[in-house]
């Protein structure tokens, strides 16, 4: 019942929404869902021990933790859409009919992914977010954001069909062990892991790793990932950086769960570590002096993907900072992306050069913008703070050279950050004030994120640590 | 039966070949659907002959894998050449002469390949291994040397076939229930690149990708 | 001895016969009567009552052409089993031998070609050669899947060792094989989609050209050349698609023509159905043969070794 609430009702709720011509009742449905949405995840927290229905459903702390993150930034974004929708500037061109079915299927598919436990299911699940993502990417209906979506979907097709064969690979290391045959669910494989064929197993590794980190956005791999974020509106861009990078890293820990349960993750975790650093450098060498700002937070994205993947390599206690960073980069940046949006609705432009003043003309979102940027960038006492010095701790004790790299590479990113974005501040515009009043959907949604980020940074509840815990007791921390 | 299988395997790699060094584009869909109906076939010759088989099971797939593989994405894609109104011509960046000498070099590759990886279970038949990563990377190779979106939408679509080569080994293993799944992924997947290339050449006039480089740092 | 006998006479009558089948075939697909089946033996009969003109800028070289390609295909014809798996000159690495009278025969038509000092059938020549050379490694690539079983690079050895190939259906080696020496056979004997034997149109000839200066029995000779050449390799291709075993007889000579038949006719389809390939398509084509054979032939190292 609760599964059917969290996978096929959005599905369902997605197609009335796609035979609605009135924004408002599908804007309805789409509020419906994602409340409905958050409340079974919500029923879910009260279950201690994982819940499992069928070869299909099996909820783990792991697969918890994510469906909640997805569920909060679902509904926020919900609430954010409504004055985009009912009110944006979208232009003439834009489909808004299209907009909430496809973000519904958008949910149910990452809320398959973060439910399942079968591996071949949760390819196919991933492969249905590139799907129903994709025509969100194109809601501008000109000619850079059909750019935008046919690389997003050409590259991430090209990388989850490399992710299929590691499933396969990983299926076929298994059949080296056992007499009855494995199937590709995780319990299974993780029983015979122990026995199976060691270079199948680092082969279907490596093309997880590609095939998912193409999707995740890590380095050689992230080149759609800002052009699809500062193309899409932002609601969805605050969805695909918060909710589906997560997903597409869940895809990538189950595999990295079977290299531990094989006893054999050192390679597993020297190649986290690489592709994480590689990740963390190469999003800084494009973040300082960005011309683009919603291209700038997705850099900072891949920055901060980077980041988790370093510190679930890493192991120890910076696998539950990797889980943490997970947290607050999620909440952190879906706030970043709407206050991106209420600066692209009063100038009309991503160009950083053609904002200014926005303190003036945008005051709450001026302020959000600044605390945001403070946040994302690891300064005291927001979340990230704290997820990034758990991983700087553990880097120091266990490979010193790693951590002074890590901390430079954090301080390049919080300057260039600043650099780019403080001048987008202050100033006065050239445009004459429109004089429009912010409205108070478009401003909550932020500040609540804000508030969000900043109190996981002061209190973080039992439960909520309880199970980041957890959670990083599956991945070995 | 499992003797027929290397020869469906020989005529999937020589479709391979074919794709690559044909200058026509709806020579390349059809060559995509010939091997479509190969693989759909390629389980019935495998898996008709011995241990357990679940008939029922085997012809579901066989008949998902004939609609999907060789039919309904064939006619979506040249139904997406003709309407795109799409020069009929492939564009390789790299010369026919020299893709198709890289393909065979592909395949002398994937051999050297699968004796470096060998299955922990005999596969069914030699040809198996050899043949998946060959069709794998000549999807690769589709994919980096040739210029339309259309062209790259096949690649994807050898990448696609190559994976469904190496599943055969597992076809115990999975439910069917899944692989259906990852067949209608794959329909809708190229129905919406289908879609996608049909604005592409609504905006851009032609579809060659190299125009798709405006957005950069 | 009678084998021996009937070997020669099969290699000396019957390949102008072939060009009569494929061109009935052809006729019957354009609805034509066409001429009658022994019409390359008159052809070559008259030809060789007639006299021969020389040019004088021609030296030995060009007399030379006609008669040495021929000869040299006649020994690959000699060296090759027909009727049965045994040849009268066969010995250990005649396959060697025959690729190299092939492309003997094929560097002396060249020469003669070059010899008479036109342009126009130098054109031909470079033609010739610049497609000679992607279709080489598809006949030494088949040459080699076919002799794997065997292990030694002798017709007889391999043609004894050859599983009754394809109709197993377990060899996809041999198909391949067959399939490029299809593919080498059009190319070596100026058929379509390579080259149209019937063309007479300067921009596209490639064989044709180089023979228009030859007249009277060195074009008997050059005519009933090429069509030996046709017979030798259907012969090769026969023997890979249906070995014909030893001591078979005259079964083994119906075999023969049977298959000789059936593949004169395949061309006749082809040449009715297929186009000519663009110039420069053509090496492609033939690359795409060898790159089969290629394919056959790690398959067949690879069946080996497994």
């Amino acid at each position: 019942m609760v599964f059917a609430v969290l996978v096929a009702f959005p599905a369902l709720l997605g197609l009335v929404a796609l035979y609605t011509r009135n924004v408002r009742v599908a804007l309805t449905l789409l509020l419906v869902g994602a409340s409905l949405h958050l409340l079974a995840t919500g029923w879910l927290w009260t279950i201690p021990a994982g819940l499992e229905l069928s070869w299909m459903f099996k909820l783990d702390v792991l697969g918890l933790l994510f469906l909640t993150l997805t569920s909060i930034l679902f509904l926020a974004a919900s609430l954010y859409s409504i004055p985009y929708l009912m009110h944006g500037t979208h232009g003439e061109q834009a489909a808004p009919h299209r907009f909430v079915p496809c973000l519904l299927w958008f949910l149910s598919c990452m809320s398959l992914v973060a439910t399942t436990q079968h591996l071949a299911l949760m390819w196919a699940a991933v492969e249905g977010t590139t799907l129903a993502s994709a025509p969100l990417v194109y809601f501008y209906r000109r000619k850079s954001a059909l750019e935008a979506a046919w690389k997003y979907l050409l590259l991430c097709s090209v990388g989850i069909a490399l992710a299929l064969l590691g499933t396969f690979f990983l299926g076929i290391a298994a059949t080296a062990s056992s007499q009855t045959h494995a199937g590709l669910s995780l319990s299974s494989l993780m029983s015979v892991a122990p026995t199976m064929a060691k270079p199948w197993l680092k082969a279907a590794f490596v093309l997880a790793l590609v095939g998912y980190g193409t999707k995740m956005g890590l380095a050689p791999m992230h080149t759609w990932l800002p052009d699809t974020h500062s193309q899409a509106p932002s609601p969805v861009s605050a969805l695909l950086s918060g909710a589906l990078l997560n997903c597409a890293f869940l895809a990538i820990l189950r595999f990295y769960q079977i290299c531990i349960a094989s006893g054999d993750a050192a390679f597993a975790r020297t190649l986290l570590i690489t592709m994480g650093i590689i990740s963390i450098a190469v999003a800084c060498a494009f973040m300082v002096r960005q011309r683009d700002y919603k291209r700038l937070f997705a850099y900072s994205s891949i920055e901060n993907m980077g980041i988790m993947a370093l510190g679930v390599g890493l192991g120890g206690m910076a696998v539950y900072g990797a889980m943490f960073h997970a947290v607050s980069h999620s909440v952190c940046k879906a706030g970043l992306f709407f206050v991106a949006g209420n600066v692209l609705r009063e100038f009309g432009t991503t160009r950083v050069s053609d904002v200014r003043g926005l303190i003036q003309r945008l005051p709450v979102s001026g302020v959000l913008l600044t605390i945001l940027m403070l946040a994302i960038g690891g300064a005291p006492p927001f979340g990230l703070f704290w997820s990034e010095f758990i991983i700087f701790q553990t880097a120091i004790g266990s490979h010193p050279w790693l951590g002074v790299v890590f901390v430079t590479l954090l301080a390049i990113a919080f300057l260039g950050m600043g650099g780019v974005l403080l001048p987008m501040l202050q100033g006065s515009s050239a445009s004459p004030v429109q004089n429009r009043k912010e409205s108070t959907l478009s401003v909550v949604t932020p500040l609540a994120m804000a508030c969000g980020v900043l109190a996981l940074g002061v209190y973080l509840p039992p439960v909520l640590s309880d199970l980041l815990h957890r959670a990083a007791g599956l991945l070995g921390g | 039966m499992k003797d027929y299988a290397d020869l469906l395997l020989l005529l999937v790699a020589v479709s391979n070949l074919y794709i690559v060094a044909t200058s026509r584009l709806n020579s390349c869909v059809r060559a995509s659907a010939i091997q479509g109906a190969a693989l759909a076939l390629l389980p019935l010759v495998l898996w008709t002959s011995g241990f357990n088989v679940q008939l029922f099971h085997l012809a579901v797939i066989c008949a998902g894998t004939l609609a999907i593989k060789a039919i309904v994405i064939p006619i979506l894609v040249s139904r997406a050449i003709r309407e795109a109104n799409v020069r009929r011509e492939v564009d390789p960046s790299v010369s026919l002469h020299s893709s198709v000498l890289l393909a065979g070099l592909l395949m002398g590759i994937s051999f050297w390949m699968s004796t470096v990886l060998v299955l922990p279970r005999p596969a069914p038949t030699m040809l198996l291994v050899p043949v998946a990563f060959a069709t794998l990377l000549t999807g690769f190779l589709v994919l980096i040397s040739r210029r339309q979106a259309i062209t790259h939408v096949i690649g994807y679509l050898l990448i696609e076939n190559g994976v469904f080569i190496f599943g055969q080994t597992l076809a115990r293993e999975v439910p069917f229930a899944v692989e259906l799944g990852i067949l209608l992924d794959l329909l809708v997947g190229i129905f919406v690149m289908g879609i996608a290339i049909n604005h592409i050449s609504r905006e851009f006039d032609h579809i060659d990708t190299e125009l798709l480089s405006t957005l950069k740092d | 001895m009678l084998e021996i006998v009937i070997h020669i006479a099969l290699l000396i009558l019957f390949p102008p016969l072939v060009l009569g089948v494929i061109n009935k075939t052809k006729s019957w697909f354009a609805g034509r009567n066409g001429p009658p089946l022994l019409q390359a033996y008159f052809d070559i009969a008259k030809l060789l009552r007639k006299g021969a003109v020389y040019s004088r800028t021609t030296s030995w070289v060009f007399r030379a052409g006609p008669i040495v390609s021929l000869g040299s295909i006649l020994c690959a014809g000699l060296i090759l089993p027909l009727a049965s798996n045994v040849a009268p000159l066969g010995f250990t690495g005649d396959v060697i031998l025959f690729a190299y009278l092939l492309g003997l025969s094929r560097f002396f038509t060249m020469a003669a070609a070059l010899d008479t000092g036109s342009a126009f059938e130098g054109m031909g020549a470079s033609r010739e050669a610049a497609f000679a050379v992607p279709a080489e490694p598809a006949l030494f690539l088949s040459l080699a899947i076919v002799c794997i079983p065997a292990k030694a690079a002798s017709f007889q050895a391999a043609w004894s060792a050859l599983p009754w190939a394809l109709w197993g259906g377990a060899h996809p080696a041999y198909l391949a094989a067959a399939i490029a020496l299809f593919a080498v056979m059009l190319a070596e004997n100026s058929r379509i989609p390579v080259d149209d034997p019937n063309t007479h149109l300067e921009l596209t000839m490639i064989h044709e050209v180089m023979v228009l200066d030859h007249s009277g029995p060195d074009f008997a000779f050059i005519l009933y050349g090429s069509a030996v050449k046709l017979f030798v390799i259907a012969a090769l291709l026969v023997h890979v698609l249906l070995p014909i075993p030893e001591h078979l007889g005259w079964t083994g000579v119906a075999l023969l023509c049977l298959g000789e038949a059936a593949l004169a006719i395949l061309i006749g389809v082809v040449e009715s159905t297929v186009a000519r390939l663009r110039l420069t398509r053509v090496p492609q084509f033939l690359i795409g043969a060898s790159v089969l054979a290629g394919i056959g032939l790690a398959i067949a190292l690879y069946r080996g070794t497994a």
